[in-house]
């Protein structure tokens, strides 16, 4: 019985007609009333800050070798220690922070914008680009996801790259691997859509494909893209972390979160030394928590099908 | 005659996010011993809300339920103040409801005799074997054919009146001394409508059973009731035993209701319908919520709300159109 | 129903055939190989092993070779253990079982019992709680909170062992030797199950909320039901109709053991097998438990549609 408050709201937002700028406005202000998603929105800009912004007040950014300094645990100098070259891990976590975001958000663009292209062309145009686009699709998705990381990352390794430049073959690694999923829900929600009123107005009208898909159909898709953007982001960086802890991803000298956790596979790093890889595991865990919860509220918002 | 139901002053207020919505505003009621009672009214008058106060069914799921005050006297006790398990051991027992939508309303993952034999067990403590054989009867005096296979089947095998014939087994079988009907015959085909009916009216007369009966369809009032309560944006506006209130209706929107029912051989050019809209229930302020709708509508109207006072014989309204009779009589 | 399984088995096995060969060809295109990669070999004794093993044939060729001998139930022969490769399989793939087994068992009961509870009280602080948690549970990278409580619980406090199936040298028989299992699977259980219970939570709760508001819950309150039983006999059975699918998804995990944990625990399963094996480039393992992999997610998607037919029965009759 408590429908009756929401029937009241839901009266605003009813219909099928194609979004409107209120709808926005009014997702916008819902949002900003979900304290938890806000809480979330905080971290995050919070992790942003602190990686992009925190190294210029950092004195030790030169990443010099510091012989003196090597191994030393958390003091007044170093918050979070020295590694075994003597570096600041406080700032090292910033740096390397840099870089897990960026790959995270970097390969999150590419899946997406892989996965909604090809997923709208398949459910859009079926037939033939259809079955192509969405037989591709199964077959990725048949071949376990870390196996088949495992395999791309030996792959590319091959290419020779230069150490510096390993973070793109991980995003591109990423997208490969991300983009069947993100597709299939994109077919199914333009599926979804191409059979509603609106859609079929346009049809009636006469109006050409192109036109179809750019003015009616893709504003749409957006806010579902939208939500699994925000979602998408986590993921790819807790697979970078894990594909960079395997030494498969993103290597030293450039820092990751996960390749700092790399220094617990040395045994006395792991039981002596925890200020060296426990700050890079809770960094990844405050970043991907933070975006899920983020997420999760944009999804209320702009969700338009009921949760599942 | 004794009262078997009483509601005195009930309210049922929602918070949602604009404001409160008062969905039912000090209604009171009674039922007595074997009668029918109708509650007509809109959709969004406040009808199902009512109803579903006396099962306790208000918001049960929603951490923040509803505000609920007055009293709701069945039988000699306030419902409202009994807990959980006091009310569990009334509900399905002694006050029993059937829904407008029967496509929905049973469980479609368990088969139908189960869901008979359920409140059964339940309240009548039958053993199994004995609730299967009861609920297989039970079936069977709903008029339904072939009731062992009917009890083995599940819900969506079974067309809408047929199931309807099943949440009216479910209903009396613990012999329940009210049955509140929400709608019970919205949902279905009008010559199924009249079997449902009829089959209600049957029950109530074997078993000296009290039925509350809520709906928009004066149809089925003038069919069932003998005790019309009509309904406006959550409050009674009108009530009456049934042939004075059909002949001599006193409130404008009980007269509207009336007006747009279709009478067979007196064909009208149009049909009738009451100007306007139901007001926003966000929106209310002091007024007669009818005013902007009245055709007789006069400046207090605007600004003041009219009380339920008795006018006539057994007969109430609520309209400063009869104040004023009183006023100056 | 019988007409929808063939044509889906059919579709399966085309994509199987399809999935392997690419997984083969991958592969065939990986960098280096066993024989290179051993320093112990003469140049001479390398050509003369590719000859042996085939490995300089074309890829097409050898995958036919590949597929016949898969298909007579031959996965090859492991170049670095020696042993064929089903008896490997064999030898392992029940200790990942036991662990995937274990907690898959746990996260299921944990994740219907609070998704159940936090959906009947939505919106209280205690489902707030829930899925802050749930979040948590999603939002943790498994070998580090598997390297964290190592840390915290093997290492400073000595409460279980760090890793590993049995002690080092451990001779135990019988009851002892179960104890020690036990004793080692603690930990690993605990984190596979973490790691599991949030989205399945989730799932359920979202489930549960949807189900809690219809009809037939109404009527079930309103025929006087008990509460326990509304939720666990009336909502419950509703909602875990979709959740059901998800068992199916589960069927590459309970096999396939889990690469990262088994790994960071040191538990002699099938996928620190396979990440043993992929350092040495022992090929024949690796696409055979690639493939193997393949094959449960798809009998596990296939078996989801099915089981999703039969507990529905709106759908069971069509």
């Amino acid at each position: 019985m408590s429908t009756i408050g929401s029937e009241i709201t839901k009266a605003g937002t009813a219909g099928t007609a194609p979004v409107r700028s209120s709808m926005w406005r009014q997702a916008a202000r819902r949002l900003l009333k979900n304290r938890l998603a806000m809480l979330g929105l905080a971290v995050v800009v919070f992790m942003f800050a602190f990686c992009f912004i925190g190294p210029l007040f950092s004195p030790y950014t030169d990443n010099k070798i510091h012989l003196a300094q090597m191994n030393k645990p958390p003091s007044p100098q170093h918050w979070l220690g020295t590694d075994a070259l003597g570096r600041d891990v406080l700032t090292r976590v910033m740096q390397a922070g840099r870089i897990s975001l960026t790959v995270g958000l970097a390969s999150m663009v590419l899946s997406v914008f892989i996965g909604s292209l090809l997923g709208a062309i398949a459910g859009y145009f079926r037939g033939i680009c259809d079955q192509i686009i969405m037989r591709l699709a199964d077959l990725l998705l048949t071949i376990p996801g870390l196996p088949l990381l495992f395999i791309l990352g030996a792959l590319l390794s091959d290419w020779k790259v230069p150490t510096e430049y390993r973070m793109y073959i991980v995003m591109l690694m990423l997208s490969l691997v991300n983009w069947p999923g993100l597709a299939r829900m994109v077919r199914g929600e333009v599926l979804s859509l191409r059979e509603r009123e609106f859609m079929q107005a346009a049809t009636v009208l006469g109006l050409r494909n192109r036109r179809k898909l750019f003015n009616h159909l893709l504003p749409n898709l957006v806010p579902l893209i939208i939500v699994i953007a925000s979602l998408n982001v986590g993921g790819a960086i807790l697979s970078e972390s894990v594909l960079s802890f395997f030494g498969l991803g993103v290597m030293p000298p450039t820092p990751t979160w996960g390749n700092m956790i790399d220094s617990a596979n040395n045994m006395i790093d792991f039981q002596k030394r925890p200020w060296l890889w426990i700050p890079p595991g809770f960094s990844i865990f405050a970043t991907v928590i933070a975006i899920n919860i983020f997420g999760d509220g944009l999804r209320d918002v702009l969700d338009p099908r009921p949760r599942k | 005659m004794s009262d078997l139901l009483e509601i005195d002053r009930l309210k049922v207020y929602f918070d949602t996010r604009e404001g409160t919505v008062k969905a039912v505003d000090d209604v009171s009621l009674r039922v007595r011993r074997g009668e029918t009672v109708c509650i007509v009214g809109e959709s969004g008058c406040g009808k199902s809300i009512t109803a579903m106060s006396i099962m306790g069914l208000v918001g049960s799921n929603a951490a923040a339920g509803p505000f609920v005050d007055g009293q709701i006297r069945f039988d000699g006790r306030n419902l409202l103040r009994l807990d959980r398990n006091e009310l569990r051991t009334i509900r399905g027992r002694e006050i029993a409801m059937i829904f407008q939508e029967p496509m929905t309303s049973l469980n479609p993952v368990l088969p139908i005799g189960e869901q008979i034999m359920e409140p059964l067990i339940e309240h009548l403590k039958l053993s199994r074997k004995a609730a299967r054989a009861r609920a297989i009867e039970l079936i069977r005096k709903v008029g339904i054919s072939r009731p062992e296979q009917i009890a083995k089947s599940y819900p969506h095998e079974l067309s809408g009146g047929m199931l309807q014939r099943i949440m009216i087994a479910i209903a009396i079988s613990c012999n329940p001394k009210l049955l509140i009907a929400d709608e019970p015959t919205t949902a279905l085909d009008v010559t199924i409508q009249a079997q449902i009916l009829d089959m209600m009216r049957q029950f109530k007369a074997d078993s000296n059973m009290s039925i509350l009966l809520i709906t928009h369809d004066l149809g089925v009032v003038a069919e069932m009731a003998d005790y019309v309560v009509v309904m406006y944006s959550g409050k009674v506006v009108e009530e009456g035993e049934v042939v004075e209130l059909f002949t001599n209706p006193k409130h404008p929107y009980t007269r509207g209701l009336l007006k747009s029912k279709p009478v067979i051989n007196q064909r009208q050019d149009e049909l009738y319908s009451i100007p306007g809209q139901v007001p926003n229930p966000l929106e209310l302020r002091p007024s007669c919520y009818f005013h902007e709708r009245c055709e007789r509508c006069m400046d207090v109207c605007r600004t003041r709300e009219p009380r339920l006072r008795e006018v006539g014989d057994n007969g109430k309204v609520a309209c400063w159109l009869y104040e004023e009779a009183v006023v100056h009589a | 129903m019988s007409a929808f399984i063939t044509k889906r088995l059919l579709y399966t096995v085309v994509i199987l055939f399809a999935a392997s060969l690419l997984i083969f060809s991958l592969y065939a295109l990986t960098p280096g190989d066993f024989i290179t990669g051993n320093i112990k070999l003469t140049p001479e004794r390398k050509a003369e092993l590719r000859e042996i093993y085939g490995l300089n044939k074309p890829v097409l060729e050898r995958y036919a070779i590949w597929l016949k001998n898969a298909l007579h139930g031959d996965l090859g022969y492991s170049m670095a253990q020696q042993k064929p490769v089903l008896t490997l399989f064999n030898q392992y793939i029940w200790n990942s079982f036991l662990l995937a087994a274990v907690s898959t068992f746990l996260t299921w009961v944990t994740a219907v019992i609070i998704g159940c509870v936090a959906a009947y009280k939505q919106y209280s602080w205690f489902d707030t709680l829930v899925m802050v948690a749930i979040f948590a549970a999603m939002s943790l990278p498994s070998f580090f909170i598997g390297l964290f409580l190592i840390k915290i619980l093997a290492v400073d406090w000595k409460l279980l062992p760090p890793g590993g199936m049995i002690a080092t040298g451990s001779q135990a028989t019988g009851l002892a030797y179960v104890k020690e299992v036990i004793h080692h699977m603690t930990l690993p259980v605990i984190v596979m199950t973490i790691m599991g219970v949030g989205s399945l939570a989730r799932y359920i709760r979202g489930s549960m909320i949807d189900v809690i508001k219809q009809d037939y819950i109404r009527t079930a309150r309103a025929k006087g039901l008990k509460e326990r039983k509304v939720l666990f006999t009336h909502a419950l059975r509703n909602a875990m109709l979709p959740a059901i699918t998800l068992v199916g998804f589960e069927l590459p995990a309970l096999f396939g053991g889990s690469l990262i944990i088994e790994k960071i625990f040191n538990w002699p399963g099938i996928g620190q097998l396979y990440l043993t094996s992929f350092g040495l480039r022992d090929y024949p393992l690796l696409m055979g438990f690639t493939v193997l992999i393949a094959i449960l997610t798809v009998i596990g998607t296939l078996l989801s549609d099915i089981l999703y037919r039969v507990a529905d029965p709106r759908v069971r009759l069509q």
